[in-house]
């Protein structure tokens, strides 16, 4: 249905193919969140994965580290229009973390200190599609973006990257979270723009 | 609003808008008003995306709060000329009365203020704080204008920092709102730069023991609604929950980068 808008030619006429549609490219790095940003420091910082038994796999912010941190350069998209190519992060491979779990179940709720969630596929996390990240731009993650820790799941919707991580509880179904409880889509695949329901 | 209303509110789809009237709102910004014939109405707060097309296929994509609410079709927004933006001064300097654009919308579900219920027993009406700097005031704003159209005796209260008189948004409603209107409001306006003639308050960017002195205390336990640049909103985020805020009564949308 689109249509040509009269008068507007737009800025840049060499499209970088790796910007999925509907996205422009920005050099800052904006902040979308929900609330106020909590403060954790690494010494109070856990992680835990929770499975339908109730059995809990913990880590501390050393136990974290001691898994292995690896180096990373990555493009990530908001779903407010914005993509960063090329941006150097640093995490655990969730691989890693869930090496000892085991569960029947396909989907995760990924819980953030403060409150927040957000639910995904297991097969959007394994296989090294996701981390947990600690650092980004060669430094630690500022509280703004998340830190100390925070998920990455770049090949989905930053949203879906879920800020002050602090644990991941398995679910039998793709229950929203709560993103996708206010209007963005259950996935979030930037290049098919699921970006509502 | 009635139920069916709220709930196609929820409807989110591509429709049409034509452009029926545009002016500068400040030296910087442009109010446009769009009528979009497919619109289902949108709830104070919400946002939509407007999406540009090139005479080669080429599209831009943007977000932009909307300054109306209601079950009409008539839909406003307040842009902010960005200088180095693409979108932001096509629309400001280039889009014209009778021109169309593609809109994706209403969005949102979060970042929304409804009025209490009418017909029920109400419970104790939650105050309402909301905080915006700069064009952070437009969805504030809708929320302003539809307590103001619903009458409700909800407390509210807007705390508006602005550079200086000619950039503050919608003066005139925002004057009437807080005078005329029958819900109460309250109006603090905070600038930055420069104040009017004789302006008692004093200059500069927002502190601590400011917003202390103007926002509703949190022995009130307001909503509070926060809209603007992203270190202004981190900031004054801060500030509310160190204050006595409890963080999950605060709503916060931001734009740009952080410092």
């Amino acid at each position: 249905m689109s249509f040509i808008t009269r008068g507007f030619s737009g800025r840049s006429r060499d499209r970088d193919p790796r910007l999925p549609p509907g996205q422009t490219l920005v050099d800052d790095w904006p902040v979308l969140s929900a609330g106020a940003t909590p403060r954790i420091d690494t010494e109070e910082w856990s992680f835990r994965i929770v499975d339908e038994t109730g059995a809990k796999h913990e880590w501390n912010w050393d136990e974290l580290l001691a898994l292995g941190v690896e180096d990373l350069t990555l493009d990530i998209h908001c779903v407010t229009h914005w993509t960063k190519l090329d941006m150097p992060w640093r995490g655990v491979s969730l691989d890693k973390l869930f090496e000892d779990v085991e569960s029947q179940h396909d989907y995760v709720m990924a819980h953030s200190y403060g409150g927040y969630t957000t639910n995904l596929a297991l097969e959007d996390l394994l296989d090294g599609k996701a981390w947990i990240a600690t650092e980004a731009d060669g430094e630690p993650l500022s509280p703004e973006h998340g830190g100390p820790a925070r998920l990455l799941v770049p090949h989905l919707y930053f949203w879906k990257s879920a800020k002050w991580i602090r644990g991941l509880v398995m679910q039998p179904r793709d229950d929203p979270g709560f993103w996708e409880q206010n209007g963005y889509h259950l996935h979030g695949d930037p290049w098919l723009e699921e970006r509502y329901w | 609003m009635r139920v069916a209303d709220r709930l196609a509110a929820h409807r989110t789809g591509w429709h049409v808008g034509e452009v029926v009237a545009a002016a500068m709102e400040t030296p910087l910004s442009r109010r446009i008003e769009l009528e979009v014939p497919t619109w289902p109405g949108n709830e104070a707060g919400a946002h939509l995306d407007i999406r540009l097309t090139a005479p080669d296929g080429y599209q831009a994509s943007r977000a932009y709060s909307l300054a109306s609410s209601g079950p009409g079709t008539h839909v406003t927004l307040v842009v902010d000329r960005m200088e180095y933006g693409e979108v932001s001064p096509f629309l400001v300097d280039e889009l014209a009365v009778g021109d169309r654009i593609e809109l994706h919308g209403p969005l949102g579900a979060f970042f929304i203020w409804r009025p209490p219920m009418t017909g029920t027993a109400p419970a104790a009406p939650m105050p309402v704080q909301l905080i915006g700097a700069g064009s952070g005031v437009v969805p504030l704003f809708a929320m302003v204008d539809a307590h103001a159209h619903a009458g409700d005796a909800t407390e509210f209260r807007l705390l508006y920092s602005v550079r200086d008189p000619e950039h503050v948004f919608f003066r005139a409603e925002l004057e009437a709102a807080a005078r005329d209107c029958p819900g109460p409001l309250r109006l603090d306006l905070l600038y930055t730069r420069q104040g009017p003639e004789g302006w008692p308050a004093p200059i500069g960017r927002i502190t601590r023991e400011r917003l202390a002195e103007l926002a509703i205390p949190p022995a009130d336990d307001p909503t509070i609604f926060l809209c603007g640049p992203t270190p202004f909103v981190e900031m004054v985020a801060m500030w509310l929950v160190e204050l006595g805020h409890a963080p999950e009564r605060i709503r916060a949308e931001r734009f740009g980068g952080a410092a």
